[in-house]
């Protein structure tokens, strides 16, 4: 008996088997789409992919630990400048030059974790949003190195291969990095360390005595968090073909928090849907508006951004994620699926968010 | 010497400024426990307000301020009823999650109303210097600095002085109690923000001539309040506005004799902040808090 007896620790848990067919139905459309759009748009798309990686970012540190970030744009930007120089002062390759970001970032986003411990709460909102201000005129401030106000021109990415155009082709490299990313991610979170997160997140006092070392998992959740975002901004960097302490201004870091709140904080499929938000909303929002005037298409995305978040805030606090999910477990039970209501109460009890 | 004083000057007129930001983020601060990341746009979109008037309705400059600060009284107490209400007892994340779509929807909206060009914004006072002991000081920073001391002084007699500041403090260390004394703590809250706002509004006047009127005017300055409100103590009236007066004055010493760091005054102030909050989160005039388990 005691032999047989689970042996407490690490559970592996496969998906479900419905979770793999959409996960395969959506893998589908994601390859299909740049064959299917026109090439702009294929970019558009590259873009959506690089906010979802800076959200998944964002949500780790927010979203699943709890500590409230508002200067995620900074280390975006900071990935931007490692992955440039990297590759204009060094001559290192664009895709090596991703990682290199993923490291500076990482271990920037250790340094701040560091002081953050000291932090709580709304002191952390202020500190990050004040790095997120302030993050613009450092980063100008070495010309030598980051170009000043001029800042860093990148050659174009080239296709290496005839079967797709040069959109299509950062599209693929982008998808590739965000499967890969996401599936890490998901390892990273389902286990001890997204165990410990959420303790802290939860309850840290409760945390502690559990036995979870809160600075470790902290400073670890910052440089995990930070690194994404560094991936996330050598590649936005590499698909600009531009980087400039200009293009990072604070309402980034907002806009970010935005789509985060929107797909649904503290869920992997929110920050995807998130990411596209942040790249979609503004086009949507100036488009639909932009017919009055042009004052008012160039106020247009922040108001839509601003009363977007406030509804999802009064009405839907998980997002669209968390309606998406309710909507689907309804669905399940009303044709008879295995899952029970107990089941759903608890998976809604077990996912109820930060918020 | 003279420089130097004349610096000091300049630095105490933004100071005063920076100060009356600051005392709007600790009065909602102290009454609440949270900080309002839109209070720098309700400022700004009051400020435009009082342009409007000036400009299009050619109301004088004094009939103008008074209007644009009763505006944002009463629209801030608005938005606390309405907005914050259903958020007041909910995670910090969600209150800070909806001051900042407060900050988006004002920003925002301003932008829909006036646009983004720059506009340069009247001031009452003459732009000659006028020279005390040697030292040439500008009327315009000595009016600013005027303005600044009558409005913290007004606030502090509210606040130490009349029957509505007193139920104010009762209701934000005393909730319970002051219920059962039949104060309206809801109320309280509601003024809390209005005064608040109204104080904002005054910065945001203050500092237009200088700053050229814009959607985005404040963004910077908003810092700086959060670095004075951190340096004083954010729970800390007195300590906003001593720590808004030393801010300005640093901030005009480290532009004036330090130019490497010239573009570089919102890093000085991100690294005050983050100092003031490692080494000394009460700031210099707070209480340390002892945390209940």
């Amino acid at each position: 008996m005691a032999a047989t007896a689970a042996v407490p620790g690490r559970r592996r848990t496969w998906p479900r088997k419905d979770l793999v067919v959409i996960g395969l139905v959506v893998a589908g459309v994601a390859v299909a789409l740049p064959f299917v759009l026109p090439g702009y748009q294929a970019l558009e798309m590259s873009y959506g992919l690089i906010f979802a990686i800076a959200i998944l970012g964002l949500n780790i540190l927010t979203g699943y630990t709890g500590q409230i970030t508002l200067g995620h744009g900074a280390f975006i930007a900071i990935g931007a400048y490692a992955s440039a120089i990297a590759q204009t002062k060094l001559g290192i390759n664009y895709l090596v030059s991703i990682p290199i970001a993923a490291a500076v970032c990482g271990a920037v986003g250790f340094g701040v974790g560091i002081p953050a411990l000291r932090l709580e709460g709304i002191y952390l909102a202020l500190a990050t949003f004040a790095l997120a201000v302030a993050a613009p005129s450092i980063l100008k401030k070495p010309e030598a190195i980051t170009g000043g106000v001029k800042g860093i021109i990148l050659p174009p990415v080239t296709s290496s291969t005839d079967l797709l155009s040069d959109d299509q082709f950062l599209y693929m490299i982008c998808l590739a990095i965000t499967v890969f990313l996401f599936v890490l991610s998901w390892n990273i979170l389902s286990g001890r360390t997204g165990r410990a997160f959420r303790a802290i997140r939860d309850g840290d006092l409760a945390a502690v005595s559990f036995g979870i070392n809160l600075a470790s998992y902290k400073t670890l959740a910052f440089a995990l968090s930070a690194a994404l975002a560094g991936v996330a901004g050598a590649l936005y960097g590499i698909a600009t073909g531009f980087v400039s302490a200009d293009a990072y201004p604070f309402q980034l870091s907002i806009a970010l928090l935005v789509g985060a709140v929107l797909g649904g904080l503290g869920t992997l499929e929110g920050a995807v849907i998130g990411g596209f938000f942040v790249v979609f909303l503004p086009i949507i929002a100036q488009q639909a508006l932009g017919a009055i005037d042009k004052q008012v298409a160039n106020a247009a995305p922040t108001v839509t951004q601003g009363v977007l978040l406030l509804l999802v805030m009064l009405v839907a606090r998980q997002g669209v994620a968390g309606l998406v999910r309710m909507g689907y477990h309804r669905l399940r039970l009303r044709l008879g699926g295995r899952g029970s209501m107990a089941g759903v109460a608890a998976r809604e009890t077990e996912q109820a968010g930060p918020l | 010497m003279t420089f130097f004083l004349q610096q000091v000057v300049s630095g105490l007129a933004a100071g005063g400024a920076y100060a009356s930001l600051a005392l709007a983020l600790v009065l909602i601060y102290s009454a609440m426990g949270l900080v309002n990341f839109a209070q720098g746009e309700f400022a700004m979109f009051a400020t435009f307000i009082a342009w409007g008037l000036m400009v299009n309705l050619h109301v004088p400059y004094a009939l103008a301020f008074i209007l644009a600060v009763a505006f944002a009284m009463a629209g801030a107490a608005a938005i606390e009823r309405v907005i914050i209400r259903p958020f007041e007892r909910g995670p910090q994340l969600s209150i800070v999650i909806v001051t900042l779509a407060l900050l988006s929807i004002v920003n925002g909206m301003a932008g829909f109303i006036w646009g983004y060009v720059p506009r340069p914004f009247p001031t009452p006072f003459p732009q000659s210097p006028v020279v005390i002991a040697g030292v040439y000081v500008s009327i315009q920073d000595l009016g600013v600095i005027g303005v600044s001391i009558v409005v913290l002084g007004l606030i502090y007699v509210l606040f130490n002085r009349t029957k509505l500041g007193l139920a104010m403090r009762t209701a934000s260390l005393y909730p319970d109690s002051a219920r059962l004394l039949g104060v309206s703590v809801g109320g309280m809250l509601a003024i809390g923000w209005g005064l608040a706002s109204g104080v904002g509004a005054v910065s945001g006047i203050l500092l237009a001539p200088g700053l050229l009127l814009e959607p985005n005017m404040m963004q910077q300055v908003i810092i700086y309040a959060f670095a004075a409100a951190v340096l004083g103590g954010i729970e800390s009236p007195v300590g906003a506005v001593v720590g808004g007066l030393l801010l300005g004055v640093l901030l005009a010493l480290v532009g004036a004799y330090i130019p490497a760091l010239q573009d570089l005054r919102l890093a000085v102030a991100l690294l005050l902040i983050v100092v003031m909050l490692v080494v000394r989160p009460s700031g210099l005039f707070g209480q340390a808090h002892t945390r209940r388990v």
